[in-house]
């Protein structure tokens, strides 16, 4: 059994006056409508002080009478109806069970409630920043995403995990790591190093990197979900550890760096308990084909998007430091990607055996 | 003189017209381009012709007629049985409106189709005209081209004065029965009853049968029976549909028509006025054909081309005669008669070089936009009409003048389908060859899209619409002599594209506003299903505690509640679309006429 989460009471209190409000307005015949935050870059600031991405204070008016956000408008209340009723029974459910929840015709029209979990997803963030509760605390988890091994003994739902015996899939990183859940015990490790790949994480798993060189090693299956990086947060906050990111060399790779480290606009609400403003990003660079002499075979040429993407980074002001700056033009210049996968190219353990010791040993990461 | 008899199918007769002189002269002529025939007596015709062509045009005459006829009926409109029962009542109907038109008659009509067998059919026409002196009846019925409108510059139904007499003589060679004939001119008089064979030799008819009678139902009128091989099918181009149109645009009239299969239809008098009477104008020569110019120079009563110009034409002064005359080479006193062929050409190629002022436009007779309309909701049950009359305009020395009206969302046509087109010359249906028109050929180069209708490429707009389309003139530029289609110049194809374009933009206001009206009743039925859903989360959500089953019911009743608060507030929120719904929905445009008392049904949700 999980334990009850934490400020039901609270949350339900907050959807509660959010119908209130709504109903006053209808009774006195006005259209109904809600201030949603908005969730775009137009209104997210780089806090250069914090170091972190956080929503600014715009907000967007969603109206029951307005055609175009009449669904919209109809759906938040749906959801957090489905989310009054987990709670009520002090349960927590996933976003995709509380799609099919949320679910039904709409009499007299071939319509549903939902068509599909992409239209439930984003109300779901939606009603987070309007009802100010957070997805964790509606009792909503996403499935489980990434995994962990290395020098770290934690605490899951009472049970207790040793990172040292996770055997080669590690252990799975939950949607939901908030301390009523995870707790963390032991610790040998002197840094966390996040990978964005399974597969390179597998590869360092294997050569037990994290025995050798003392760390806890994850990946995030890509962009790393809010579990990932929520536990990424708590680790560096409470275990005082510091964190690297290795990814590939590209404009997504960039990215899933500066999520970690600075938060996303999306969910720049949640930059606060999410971000790790003192990640460190360790490769690839596009500089390491030079300095690292790897065959020119490897490389992938840039693409439209590759390079539409990389433009919009030079833009973001959290990219505007002048090592990143020269990082991504270099890779512009260049016109090529490189993949984790690359480094292999000069061995199988080349990357556990060389280039992470070096790179780590020299300091050689991007702030 | 001798030169304009030729026969019929020769090299120089590529579009032959019958002509008949006054007595029993027949002749056959080529047509001027216009086919603008001559008047019966020619002045110094006879005198002049030798004895051989006299004796020549004797042997034309013993077979003219009826061999004319018979090589000619396509021209006549008696080409095939299914429109040879079209013509014959277009013909009679056409002289009974324009006989109770010129006695100041408000037209009222009967016309009835009687099926012997399956290709043999009696037409009845009867009108309240002024009905016809004895002595004249035989002239009328009996003789081709016996009339009175064949040479006057004038709107006028029936151009070429072929008319009755020819379907009573294609009545007489398909079915060898006589026209029966009843006629009364005054009700003090006694009616006068009889039938006529028409002897296709003399070009004469014979009385078979006569009669006065005091029995007959009519003050004063018309009756003509026939009897003739034809073809009745219903459809677009049917007598049905015929009988249809002539009613909208003669809302004046009066009619009950009794079809073959015996379903009798009346359609009721609109307007109770008879349309303006249109005025006679002299011919403008910019344009006269050079045929009808020598013509013209031959039966004029002037002496000299100074007085034939300036008194034969309309808005030619002597100045203007001079300019002509002198570019022509010829002087004010040059006698006409002195003007050969060569000379002619001369002159008719000086015209056009010098400007000469447009005719006079007044004698042209619109049917005119309230009469449309009336004619129209008679007829054609719409949800919208809109009309308009153009300003006459003038092509070729031409005054003619285009009307359109549109009636919108008609009752059983397809909004998948082109609109169907109501084309009419001076108030006379067109059925036949629509593509060939300059009027088809106008709206579909016309761009509906901007008037809120779909168009393919090349094609009539789509839409539950009638497009009715009057084109008016002295003169009717027909593609041929079948007068099935307006030919296409360009002052015609700009005057009816304008016609066109004033009622798109009418109808367009009322499209726009319907549509807005549909989008508001959808807001409304989104806002409504949405309400539902909406209000039981609202009282869900508001329910202190988890909701089980026992409370659930307190839910559902304040659910209920607030479900009737918003539904309020849809009404409010979408109010246009009860203007649809109630079908009161009032165009802004003082022209678009909504017809008020249809309710219109809520427009159907597409997700369904």
């Amino acid at each position: 059994m999980i334990a009850p989460i934490k400020k039901n009471e609270k949350v339900l209190r907050q959807l509660s006056n959010l119908a209130a409000e709504v109903t006053a307005e209808v009774k006195s015949a006005k259209n109904p409508s809600i201030d949603i935050p908005l969730r775009n870059l137009s209104n997210v600031n780089f806090n250069p002080k914090k170091l972190i991405i956080e929503m600014g204070k715009a907000k967007q008016s969603r109206e029951f009478y307005n055609i175009s956000m009449a669904r919209k408008f109809m759906q938040t209340f749906l959801v957090a109806e489905k989310c009054k009723s987990v709670l009520d029974e002090g349960k927590t459910t996933s976003i995709r069970d509380l799609y099919y929840m949320a679910k039904r015709d709409i009499p007299g029209t071939s319509e549903n409630t939902f068509e599909e979990q992409v239209e439930s997803d984003p109300i779901i963030e939606d009603l987070e920043v309007t009802a100010d509760a957070l997805r964790e605390e509606l009792g909503l988890f996403a499935s489980n995403k990434g995994a962990l091994v290395g020098e770290l003994t934690l605490r899951d739902m009472g049970d207790t995990i040793d990172g040292r015996r996770m055997g080669s899939g590690g252990w799975s990183i939950p949607s939901i790591v908030e301390p009523n859940i995870i707790q963390f015990k032991k610790c040998d490790a002197k840094f966390i190093l996040l990978v964005e790949k399974d597969a390179v994480w597998r590869r360092l798993n294997e050569d037990k990197f994290w025995k050798k060189h003392r760390c806890i090693l994850l990946h995030g299956q890509g962009q790393p979900p809010r579990g990932v990086r929520r536990l990424l947060h708590r680790m560096v906050n409470e275990l005082k550890l510091p964190l690297y990111v290795f990814v590939d060399n590209d404009p997504w790779g960039y990215y899933i760096h500066s999520v970690i480290k600075q938060g996303s606009i999306n969910l720049a609400y949640e930059s606060v308990r999410m971000a790790v403003p003192s990640a460190r990003f360790l490769g690839l660079s596009s500089f390491d084909k030079a300095e690292w002499k790897l065959d020119d075979r490897v490389i992938i040429r840039l693409n439209d998007e590759d390079v539409k993407r990389a433009k919009q980074l030079l833009e973001y002001p959290w990219f505007q430091k002048k090592e990143w700056q020269k990082e991504i033009r270099n890779m512009l210049k260049l016109g090529y990607k490189l993949e984790l996968e690359a480094l292999s190219n000069r061995g199988i353990s080349f990357v556990t055996e060389e280039y992470l010791p070096k790179k780590i040993r020299d300091k050689a990461f991007l702030d | 003189m001798a030169e304009d008899r030729v026969e019929p199918g020769s090299a120089t007769s590529s579009a032959p017209a019958v002509k008949a002189g006054r007595g029993s002269r027949v002749s056959v002529v080529p047509m001027a381009g216009e086919g603008a025939a001559e008047p019966a007596p020619r002045r110094r015709g006879a005198a002049h012709v030798p004895q051989t062509a006299e004796s020549l045009a004797k042997r034309q005459r013993e077979i003219s007629v009826s061999e004319f006829f018979a090589k000619n009926r396509h021209l006549l409109g008696f080409d095939n049985p299914k429109r040879a029962l079209m013509t014959a009542v277009k013909e009679a109907v056409d002289n009974s409106l324009d006989a109770c038109e010129e006695a100041g008659v408000l037209p009222d009509l009967l016309v009835e189709i009687q099926m012997k067998s399956e290709d043999r059919f009696r037409l009845i026409v009867e009108d309240n005209g002024p009905g016809i002196v004895k002595a004249q009846v035989p002239k009328i019925f009996g003789k081709l081209l016996y009339g009175s409108k064949f040479h006057t510059m004038k709107q006028s139904r029936g151009q070429q004065g072929i008319g009755i007499s020819a379907a009573g003589l294609y009545a007489q060679i398909t079915a060898g029965q006589p026209v029966r004939i009843v006629t009364r001119t005054g009700a003090k008089k006694p009616a006068y009853e009889c039938e006529l064979h028409l002897d296709t030799t003399k070009n004469q008819a014979e009385l078979v049968h006569e009669k006065e009678t005091d029995t007959w139902h009519r003050d004063h009128g018309t009756r003509v029976e026939l009897e003739f091989e034809g073809k009745y099918e219903k459809g677009r181009r049917s007598v049905d549909e015929y009988i249809r149109q002539t009613a909208i645009a003669n809302p004046h009239l009066t009619l009950t028509y009794i079809s073959p299969l015996g379903e009798k239809t009346v359609y009721p008098r609109q307007v109770q006025t008879n349309p303006e009477p249109p005025k006679e104008i002299k011919p403008h020569p910019y344009g006269v054909e050079l045929g009808t110019l020598i013509k013209m120079m031959r039966s004029t009563g002037e002496k000299k081309m100074q007085g034939f110009l300036c008194n034969d034409f309309s808005r030619v002064s002597s100045q203007i005669a001079h300019e002509i005359l002198g570019k022509a080479g010829l002087t004010s006193n040059t006698w006409v008669q002195s003007v050969g062929l060569k000379e002619a050409e001369a002159l008719h190629k000086a015209i056009p070089q010098v400007k000469i002022m447009a005719p006079p436009t007044n004698c042209i007779s619109p049917i005119g936009e309230d009469r449309i309309l009336a004619g129209l909701k008679a007829t054609v049950k719409a949800k919208c009409y809109v009309a308009t009359t153009r300003r006459p305009s003038v092509y070729r020395g031409n005054p003619f003048l285009v009307e359109a009206a549109i009636a919108w969302d008609c009752d059983g046509m397809d909004s998948e389908d082109p609109v169907t087109l109501f084309r009419y010359a001076n108030r006379v249906p067109l059925l036949y060859q629509q593509s060939a028109c300059a009027i088809a050929q106008a709206a579909t180069e016309t761009s509906w899209k901007n008037y809120g209708l779909s168009q393919p490429r090349g094609s009539l707009p789509l839409g539950p619409a009638v497009l009715f389309i009057h084109f008016a003139s002295v003169w009717v530029p027909f593609t041929s002599e079948s007068k099935d289609a307006i030919a296409n110049y360009a002052e015609v194809e700009k005057e009816i594209k304008l016609a066109l374009q004033e009622v798109g933009r009418k109808i367009g206001t009322f499209i726009r506003q319907q549509e807005h009206a549909q989008r508001e009743a959808k807001r409304r039925q989104i806002f409504e299903r949405y309400a539902a859903i909406l209000s039981f989360s609202l009282a869900y959500l508001q329910q202190k505690g988890a909701v089980g089953e026992s409370k659930l019911a307190t839910v559902q009743k304040q659910a209920d509640r607030i479900n009737g608060w918003l539904v309020k507030i849809a009404k409010r929120e979408s109010a246009l679309a009860d203007r649809l719904i109630k079908g009161s929905l009032v165009a802004v445009d003082k022209d678009v006429h909504v017809v008020a008392d249809t309710p219109a049904e809520p427009p159907a949700d597409t997700n369904e």
